[in-house]
């Protein structure tokens, strides 16, 4: 059982949760992920750690409500307990020796994009952070991402915040404007990596793409997170989250991530139905 | 005067039409009547075969003396002494391989029902002692366990006795191992595993859940920095296999790990579980050992036409008879001599069919099994909508890599030594199938009680 310390919404579907995780805070690095479960019949889910402090022993998450699971999560409130709570999970970041890189986020992945950002950042690199929204109402991190990156660009679907257009515009106008990567990091939904992806295939900058498969077990026992990368099978849990951009199935990814469509819509109605009546 | 019977008291079980669709016990167990007769069958023999066919080597003789005698609960207790999960032994060990196979009774005629009376005595000391076990008293050195499956339960049961301070480390958030996520509630009622976990708090084992040894704490912190002088790693089997055939990734492929794990350890079959789980209408589990029976089983429990591929024929399939029979009666169909080829996808990235290919039988291979060769122009479809790869584990690397010096084999599996489970580093043991690859339940309880007693002797000369 851990104890929720802080939590804030970030935007009308996004929460930040400050979590009482000692263990869990003297070990997370950027790019590992813990597994939670609200509740005794809660399903176990992964989420990307969001930020850590060593000292206070807490790690923080920052999930989109989604499904029945995150909508339950986002039910507790400050000094409430999650049921279940274990990580730090799968491998880190690899951020030595970068010098030059470009994290591109979407979305909720921002949440993900930011702790290695700001790594990246204090350990001295440049960094050209890219985020993009839908809109300017479901922008998060905006001040965090901007205090910790070289070049800040925001991008959203309807021009509401910054510059209108996809992260793939702005990343493009870069790399052509002549600025040349080590490495360009991309977290968000699968389309927007795949995208990111082919065009930095295009330029061969070397890119890193953030997986979030469906998990059970986290610890290499159930298969359930396998993806293709470079044709071989891996899993997410202990060989990712994170591979190879260049090489990764995403068409392949997006289906499987699809396994449980039908499922989950029935059962995040049913959640907020129970909620409703329990108001 | 003995029981001269030839045959074994029958086990009372569900009907199998009834039992196909639910998922209580299929095996219902003796009554304090058939316990009794079943017992006076031993010929309690002065060298006692049986006694060296049990991994843990329990006492046989002596318990079923009591049982003939009635005394259930001194019977128990024999038994207790060398077995930390009785209850679950008398359930999923192999006795026909083991003990039973060494029994006098079995040369003409069957064998005691050693395992069936293990069990009564078992589920009799549950339903009736009120006495906790009692605490022993501590000597002062701390060991900590690492997986609390069928080895590390064990091992920590059996150093706790010693007066040993135990902690558990488990990854998952219920203790149990495989015990909870991979054999089912039919075989073995989930209540039962933790009656015996309880039995070991009592004891004064601490197990500490969602702690995953190698990313939470590592194995040197655990030694150097939280003062555990002793370390069993007992973290099981790792990684599902899979054939590399096309299709594998398609929606609707399981692994038997996760399709165990989902409805074991995360109830996705009951209506309040938030887990999610596909109910296939026609279901092929591919491999032939008891994983696939259990795979198999729970999917024809969800409703499913259930089809169990293997490339070799019945009389190889490396699970127990008793399994394949109740597969059997519960109307699941085997085919032998088949082997998938590649599995075919719809539109929506669905599973469709199996393309699948005869096999026969050739010449001998390394193993002394005969190697199932295919048969040119046999390519035939099955019509499917789940499939489940039940083709074994390879071992987990989390601890592997975060664990200097400690050497493993080419495969991955742990290098320990047989008699005492001690790995290449001082203080640090190993057992069951993280050292064996994937085993038997009694076979890794052996390695954890081996181990013990090799680290109570360690720290003793410490």
């Amino acid at each position: 059982m851990n104890r929720i310390l802080r939590k804030q919404p970030l935007n009308p579907t996004v929460t930040l949760m400050e979590v009482d995780a000692p263990l869990v805070a003297r070990k997370a690095e950027p790019g590992q992920f813990i597994i939670l479960r609200v509740d005794e019949n809660g399903e176990r889910i992964p989420l990307t750690v969001a930020d850590y402090d060593r000292e206070k022993g807490s790690v923080t998450i920052i999930f989109q409500i989604v499904g029945a699971t995150t909508e339950k999560l986002n039910h507790l409130n400050e000094g409430d307990f999650i049921h279940d709570f274990v990580g730090p999970l799968g491998r880190a970041t690899h951020t030595e020796g970068l010098k030059k890189v470009a994290v591109v986020g979407g979305g909720v992945g921002c949440a993900i994009a930011y702790p290695v950002t700001k790594k990246l950042f204090e350990q001295g690199a440049e960094v050209h952070a890219i985020a993009g929204f839908r809109n300017r109402d479901l922008v998060i991190l905006e001040d965090e991402f901007a205090s910790h990156s070289t070049r800040f660009i925001r991008m959203s679907d309807d021009g509401s915040w910054g510059e209108k257009g996809l992260v793939t515009d702005a990343l493009k106008k870069l790399i052509e404007s002549g600025e040349q990567y080590d490495e360009v990091i991309t977290i968000g939904p699968l389309i927007m990596m795949k995208f990111v992806c082919r065009l930095t295939k295009e330029y061969g900058v070397k890119t890193i793409a953030s997986m979030n498969p469906i998990m059970i077990d986290g610890t290499g026992m159930c298969g359930g997170c396998r993806l293709t990368v470079g044709g071989k099978t891996k899993f997410a849990c202990v060989d990712g989250p994170e591979f190879d951009g260049h090489e990764i199935d995403f068409d392949e990814a997006m289906a499987r991530g699809r396994t449980y469509q039908d499922f989950e819509r029935h059962a995040y109605e049913e959640a907020c139905n129970l909620f409703k009546e329990a108001k | 005067m003995p029981n001269m019977a030839m045959k074994k008291n029958p086990m009372p079980s569900q009907e199998p039409q009834a039992r196909g669709r639910n998922f209580q016990e299929v095996a219902l167990g003796y009554t304090a009547q058939t316990a009794i007769d079943e017992a006076q069958r031993c010929l309690n023999c002065k060298n006692r075969p049986c006694v060296s066919g049990c991994p843990v080597r329990i006492r046989i003789p002596d318990f079923i003396k009591e049982m003939a005698a009635g005394n259930f609960e001194a019977a128990y207790q024999i038994i207790a002494e060398s077995s930390s999960l009785p209850a679950v032994c008398g359930r999923v060990c192999p006795q026909e391989s083991q003990c039973e196979s060494k029994c006098v009774r079995g040369i003409k005629g069957e064998p005691v029902g050693i395992g069936r009376l293990e069990r009564f005595a078992a589920d009799w000391h549950n339903a009736h002692s009120t006495q906790a076990p009692a605490k022993p008293a501590s000597n002062g050195h701390k060991v900590a366990v690492i997986g609390s499956g069928p080895s590390g339960l064990t091992c920590a049961g059996d150093l706790a006795k010693k007066g040993y301070q135990v902690t558990v480390f488990e990854a998952l958030h219920l203790a149990g191992g495989v015990l909870v996520y991979g054999i089912p509630e039919f075989r073995l009622p989930k209540s039962i595993v933790q009656k015996e976990i309880d039995t070991l708090s009592q004891l004064g084992v601490d197990i500490q859940t969602n702690v995953v040894i190698g990313k939470t704490i590592t194995i040197a912190e655990l030694m150097d920095e939280y003062g555990y002088e002793a370390v069993f790693i007992g973290s099981g089997a790792g990684l599902p296999k899979f054939m590399n055939i096309p299709g594998e990734n398609l929606k609707g492929v399981y692994s038997a790990n996760e399709f165990l794990t989902r409805i074991n350890l995360m109830k996705a079959y009951k209506p309040d579980s938030d887990t999610p789980i596909q109910h296939g209408k026609h279901v092929a589990v591919v491999g032939g050992g008891n994983v696939a029976m259990d795979a198999a089983r729970c999917a024809r429990r969800l409703g499913a036409d259930v089809t169990v591929i293997y490339r070799r024929t019945e009389a190889e399939l490396p699970a127990r008879r008793e399994e394949v029979e109740h597969a059997k009666e519960e109307g699941i169909v085997f085919r032998f001599l088949t082997n998938p080829l590649e599995i075919q996808g719809d539109e929506q990235g669905w599973v469709k069919a199996a393309r699948c290919q005869e096999m026969a039988l050739g010449e001998p291979d390394a193993s002394g099994r005969r190697r199932p060769v295919p048969v040119e122009g046999s390519e035939f479809e099955i019509p499917l909508d789940c499939v489940i790869m039940a083709l074994g584990t390879s071992p987990n690397p989390l601890i592997k890599s975060t664990t200097e010096g400690l050497e493993t084999q080419k495969w991955g599996g742990i290098v320990a030594e047989d008699e005492t489970g001690l790995t290449s580093l001082p203080g640090i043991y190993a057992g069951g199938d993280a050292v064996t690859g994937a085993a038997t339940v009694i076979l890794a309880m052996g390695a954890g009680k081996n181990a013990a007693a090799a680290i109570d002797e360690y720290l003793k000369n410490k």
